[in-house]
């Protein structure tokens, strides 16, 4: 009973989470400023985190966790990395 | 999904409950950012799935593997802490590159920059 | 001490982290945990960071607290505002400038990350020169208000902790 819900709940939370990463996604390639895009690029590296937190449920493996909290690292720095760029022109001043 | 048999009932409720909830939020944000008019209003639609969004899937996380492995999963607290600080941080860098080009360009929508500030921001 | 320890509470983080990511407490984790936290802490000290003084942890916890709740409401309120069906729109969102009596670095990026961390509200920029921010709100009904919120809710607090 507790694996029947918890396979529904599984793949109903990986459906919106897809979801969600194809409006961002769609906003990453619309644009129109070059923030946006960047803003939808950050959306996506936290969209990527939550989904592998979900496949390290389903598949019941913790290895999962590590590149979720990979993914979050890499989207922290290049975000702030292309903030910089879009300030300046330059990511080291 | 037969590893997930032994989960108790409410266990399995719960999980359920924080998954939907957490991705629920983050399709939320996500659709904000679609559907907002703005880039400053754009801005504030993915703080939705970074704070509570991605907590309850954090929370549902450690819950599922803390009662698979009857010992305390603790370590997604490394996550929730790295996005609580780090979001803020980009939104902040973002939020003010944006500024900084919408006042360069002369935007009537921002307002302008104040006359003591020389382009020098110690704030970062 | 304080050549050996210069940051103990970075120490202290950092060995936690270790000791959380080696999933055990066993006594070589906590060792090369000890020995790596300390190395982060030194290399933390040559960036010659401003200090922090920490007055009041005791107010800590309550802020958190008081943090937790907020974003709890925001959420839910911003999420109504994406998901209201479009047409009678008569929301307004625009920056609100806010003087801050605040001047302790590490208690305003605090306030930033409190604020931003928010759904709703986000800090855009800061003058050093004359101490006053600039807050973009999603739902901005009066301006006075939110410099209220802000400067009572959050500086005061912050000013008790940091300062």
């Amino acid at each position: 009973m507790s694996a029947a819900l918890l396979e529904w709940a599984v793949l109903l939370a990986q459906l919106l989470l897809v979801t969600a990463m194809g409006c961002a996604a769609f906003r990453l390639m619309r644009g129109p400023r070059a923030q946006d895009r960047v803003l939808a690029l950050d959306t996506l590296y936290v969209l990527a985190a939550m989904l592998l937190l979900v496949f390290g449920i389903r598949t019941g493996s913790q290895h999962y966790f590590e590149a979720a909290l990979l993914i979050t690292l890499l989207g922290f720095v290049a975000t702030a990395a292309l903030s910089k760029f879009l300030m300046r022109g330059e990511v080291i001043e | 999904m037969t590893h997930a048999a032994e989960l108790p009932a409410w266990a399995a409720l719960a999980v359920t409950v924080l998954l939907l909830l957490g991705a629920g939020l983050a399709l939320t944000g996500a659709v904000g950012l679609l559907r907002l008019q703005s880039f400053y209003e754009r801005v504030h639609a993915p703080t939705l799935g970074t704070t509570l969004g991605i907590g309850c899937v954090l929370l549902a996380s450690m819950l599922f593997f803390s009662l698979l492995q009857t010992r305390f999963i603790l370590h997604e607290i490394l996550i929730a802490v790295l996005v609580m600080v780090t979001t803020p941080v980009t939104l902040m860098l973002l939020a003010r590159a944006s500024l900084y080009r919408d006042r360069i360009e002369g935007n009537e929508a921002v307002p302008p920059p104040r006359r003591s500030q020389t382009g020098e921001n110690s704030n970062g | 001490m304080r050549y050996i320890l210069p940051h103990p509470l970075i120490v202290l983080s950092l060995l936690l982290a270790w000791l959380l990511l080696s999933e055990s407490a066993s006594p070589g984790a906590v060792l090369l945990g000890g020995v790596l936290a300390i190395a982060g802490a030194w290399a933390f000290a040559s960036l010659t960071p401003p200090r922090a003084r920490l007055r009041r942890l005791a107010a800590l916890p309550g802020l958190l607290r008081d943090v937790l709740v907020e974003v709890v409401r925001s959420n839910n309120a911003v999420a109504r505002i994406i998901l209201k069906p479009a047409g009678g729109a008569t929301r307004r969102s625009g920056f609100v400038c806010i003087p801050l009596d605040m001047r302790d670095p590490y208690g305003l990026a605090a306030l930033a990350c409190i604020l931003t961390a928010t759904p709703g509200t986000v800090w855009v920029d800061y003058d050093s020169a004359d101490g006053t921010m600039l807050l973009h709100v999603l739902d901005l009904v009066d301006e006075a208000e939110w410099v209220r919120i802000v400067k009572e809710k959050w500086e005061r607090r912050l000013m008790e902790i940091f300062e």
